[in-house]
């Protein structure tokens, strides 16, 4: 296992601050009152009842009035941020700046970067400038296949020594049940996630949307759902074959939901997540040929939605993982086919979310807060807690800022955000992130006042 | 009608309209001197990324024949192959200030995205495997002339639908023009969800004969690298249209250029009942249609509102000012 720290990087001043009157709400604590919570050197350090706690010199008070909610921050387990090599889409500190303004405490980084994240040394160097550039902690999630190729292992073990959380080939499909097969058995030796793409690219092949109905009238060649669901139901029967713990990244259709209830069923080790923008956006979105409703797997139909929203409130699906993938606005601003896969998302999940399935009452608040927060302990790591005495994760959002999206820019390097323009309710206030000061939203100043 | 993007943005109307206009030019392509002055000082840009020869040539003599400057530039051998995005190469175009480009693209919806970022109107001359109007508007017209009314027509399109743009605007086209649309071809060449169009879908051709218009769509050799069928030899003995199949009412049609002995016997294409060269031929004058529609058009909404004469006096005025220039 690891000789290292898992997450690096942070803002480095701890925070000192009293949250007065808060409504805090941790469901896995059995949290869910108005408080006063300190923070002291970066620690939750007390948790009274509201108005009970005073503020010392040198703290900054901010006032809940009752009204403010603070939830434990979020964990985002997949998320590209393109260093190195595609520092134009994104960087350490944007992405991670990104991250912390949707209240995000820590992230997990995908190795689809140029160079390809598949080397103990290129790891080491990716960490240590994490530890100089990022806002809030970050992990790393190495290939599994040298240069995703798909033919030859990265050297597991060495990563593992040098601080890798898990594998993935992400973007890319391991095709090779015989490659998934060696790197579950390798996973004996060194621990770790393998987080696994889906997509069988003998059915995708080219496919720039999902096939359906609107696909056949745009003439744009789609993936078919049984792409991904298909290599779901292989590869969890190898999971339960070799007793190796798999993650499905990014489900985006009711046959993937099915194969993964069926592995839990049978008691296999195996976990996953969904997209803000499946849970909430349908194939029908992309028949405006907008660019930012492009992304990998593709949005898929009315039906696939709900089985994914019925997937995250019964359990099958695990956590939201916003699959934040930042591309330049002159590679989106191309003809639909020709543009990059992938969308934003770590400033809009929240609020997103919030907008549209616990305001319409198809979520409750403390699910949707258990699944964007749920997903450290996947990775072995502990998570976010509200509770005097443990370092400070938190987020303060006010649910009733109503935004627009993007209408002041974005932390973002990109902005090719599927939610851009919509009107949402939910609004980051501050986010710490171990026991940093990682965002402190404008809007705030005027809540204290 | 700023644009003329795709078949499903028009409805009845504006497709009669572009079919009447093009009638009243069909008049000029029998004269001696085929020109009328309507476009004179107007410039078209035909920008082609993909290479045509029939649909590039036919929109380049139907600005002609109205006197408009023509401009053509090929994306082989261009900035284009240097790196340019079509953003940057519209911008670049958009300097000479063209009143019309007509545009070509392998890429779903480029014209609509071309619309947004240059002043010019857009002739969506194909864009990808998703519409090409003016080939509609041209069937539409062939037909409605063959037929005198597509109302309740039976029309079958038959082959790759899945690959075909043909196909699309034309389901749409038949049907806003009154007829009932069936698709037939092998499976793997019917995309699913085809029928949300509105067109019933056939995977043999033994109701052929139920068809009062027979479409054949070309099959192109390119598919067989990707086992899209499992020969075209196979392929012929169930899809092709031949003197055994297409009944002596039926009208066959074809967008070009045709494969003889794949999707089409040679003895129909050579058949009177093979209306192929007659969609050539209207191709030139539902493009003069449509081009004096975006360029020209704006100008007589006005009569158009005023009386329901006077728009057809100012075109015909037109169309004969020029026979004497």
């Amino acid at each position: 296992m690891s000789l290292q720290e898992p997450l690096v990087g942070g803002v480095q001043a701890p925070a000192e601050m009293l949250l007065r009157d808060v409504h805090a709400l941790d469901p896995k604590s059995g949290v869910d009152a108005r408080l006063d919570v300190r923070v002291r050197d970066g620690v939750l350090s007390e948790i009274g009842d509201p108005g009970t706690l005073t503020a010392t010199d040198g703290e900054e008070l901010i006032e809940g009035h009752g009204r403010l909610r603070l939830f434990p921050a979020f964990f985002d387990p997949h998320v590209h941020l393109r260093t190195p090599g595609q520092e134009h889409k994104e960087d350490l500190e944007t992405g991670t700046r990104a991250a912390a303004a949707g209240g995000y405490g820590a992230v997990l980084a995908m190795p689809n970067t140029d160079p390809v994240l598949d080397s103990a040394p290129l790891l080491r160097s990716v960490r240590d400038a994490a530890k100089r550039d990022a806002r809030i902690p970050v992990g790393f999630l190495p290939a599994i296949t040298r240069g995703l190729k798909g033919e030859q292992l990265s050297e597991m073990a060495e990563l593992a020594e040098e601080g890798a959380l898990g594998f993935t080939d992400d973007g890319k499909p391991v095709v090779s049940a015989g490659m998934l097969r060696k790197a579950l058995q390798y996973q004996r030796l060194c621990g770790g996630v393998l987080a696994l793409h889906e997509e069988d690219p003998t059915l995708s092949r080219g496919g720039a949307m999902h096939e359906g109905s609107v696909s056949a009238a745009l003439g744009i060649a789609g993936i078919p759902t049984v792409a991904e669901s298909t290599m779901v139901a292989r590869d969890a029967a190898l999971a339960g074959f070799e007793d190796g713990r798999i993650h499905f990244q990014h489900l985006s259709c009711a046959g993937s939901v099915e194969a993964v209830a069926d592995a839990k069923a049978h008691g296999w080790r195996v976990s996953t997540e969904v997209s803000p923008h499946h849970l909430l956006l349908t194939h029908e979105d992309v028949r405006s040929l907008d660019t930012r409703m492009k992304m990998h797997p593709p949005l898929t139909e009315e039906s696939d939605r709900q089985a994914l929203i019925e997937g995250l409130r019964s359990g099958v699906i695990d956590c939201v993982a916003t699959d934040h993938a930042p591309h330049a606005r002159e590679e989106k601003e191309v003809p639909f086919e020709q543009a990059p896969m992938g969308t934003t998302g770590l400033e809009t999940a929240f609020a997103a979310l919030y907008s549209g399935l616990v305001i319409p009452g198809v979520l409750g608040l403390e699910l949707l807060v258990e699944r964007l927060t749920d997903a450290a302990e996947l990775f072995g790591l502990p998570r976010a807690t509200i509770a005097a005495g443990t370092p400070a994760n938190l987020t303060l959002i006010d649910l009733d800022v109503e935004w627009v999206a993007g209408e002041y820019g974005w932390e973002s390097r990109s902005e090719n955000c599927c939610f851009a323009g919509r009107a949402l309710k939910g609004r980051v206030l501050l986010t710490v992130a171990a026991g940093g000061l990682a965002h402190r939203d404008r809007a705030l100043a005027m809540v204290e006042g | 009608m700023n644009h003329l993007l795709s078949i499903e943005e028009l409805d009845r109307a504006a497709i009669e309209r572009i079919v009447t206009q093009a009638e009243r030019f069909a008049e000029v392509s029998d004269r001696e001197i085929k020109k009328v002055p309507a476009l004179r000082g107007r410039m078209v840009l035909n920008l082609f990324y993909e290479s045509s020869t029939r649909t590039r040539s036919s929109f380049e003599l139907a600005a002609k024949r109205l006197s408009a400057d023509v401009v053509n530039f090929a994306a082989s051998g261009s900035s284009v192959e240097k790196g340019e995005s079509l953003k940057d190469t519209v911008l670049t175009l958009s300097a000479h200030k063209p009143d019309a480009i007509v545009l070509r693209t392998p890429w779903v919806g480029a014209s609509e995205l071309v619309s947004k970022w240059c002043g010019a109107a857009i002739v969506n001359a194909g864009d990808g495997k998703h519409e090409h109007p003016t080939q509609a508007l041209l069937d539409v017209y062939t037909l409605k002339r063959r037929l005198g009314s597509i109302d309740d027509a039976e029309i079958w399109i038959v082959g790759d639908v899945a690959h075909s743009r043909v196909a699309r605007s034309d389901i749409l086209a038949f049907q806003r023009m009154g007829a009932k649309v069936t698709v037939a071809g092998p499976p793997t060449l019917i995309p699913r969800g085809i029928e949300e169009l509105g067109c019933e879908v056939r995977f043999t051709l033994d109701d052929l004969p139920q068809a009062d218009v027979v479409y054949a769509l070309r099959m192109q050799n390119e598919r067989m690298n990707e086992t899209w069928v499992p020969s075209l030899r196979e392929y012929a003995s169930w899809y092709q249209i031949n003197g055994r199949r297409l009944t002596a009412s039926q009208v066959l049609m074809h967008p070009g250029p045709v494969n003889r002995g794949v999707e089409l016997s040679g003895e129909v294409v050579d058949s009177p009942q093979a209306v192929i060269t007659a969609q050539v031929e209207a191709g030139v004058v539902v493009r003069m249609a449509v081009l004096y529609e975006l360029l020209a058009g704006s100008r007589e909404a006005h009569a158009e509102h005023a009386v329901e004469q006077p728009e057809d006096s100012a075109a015909v005025g037109a169309a004969q000012g020029s026979g004497g220039a």
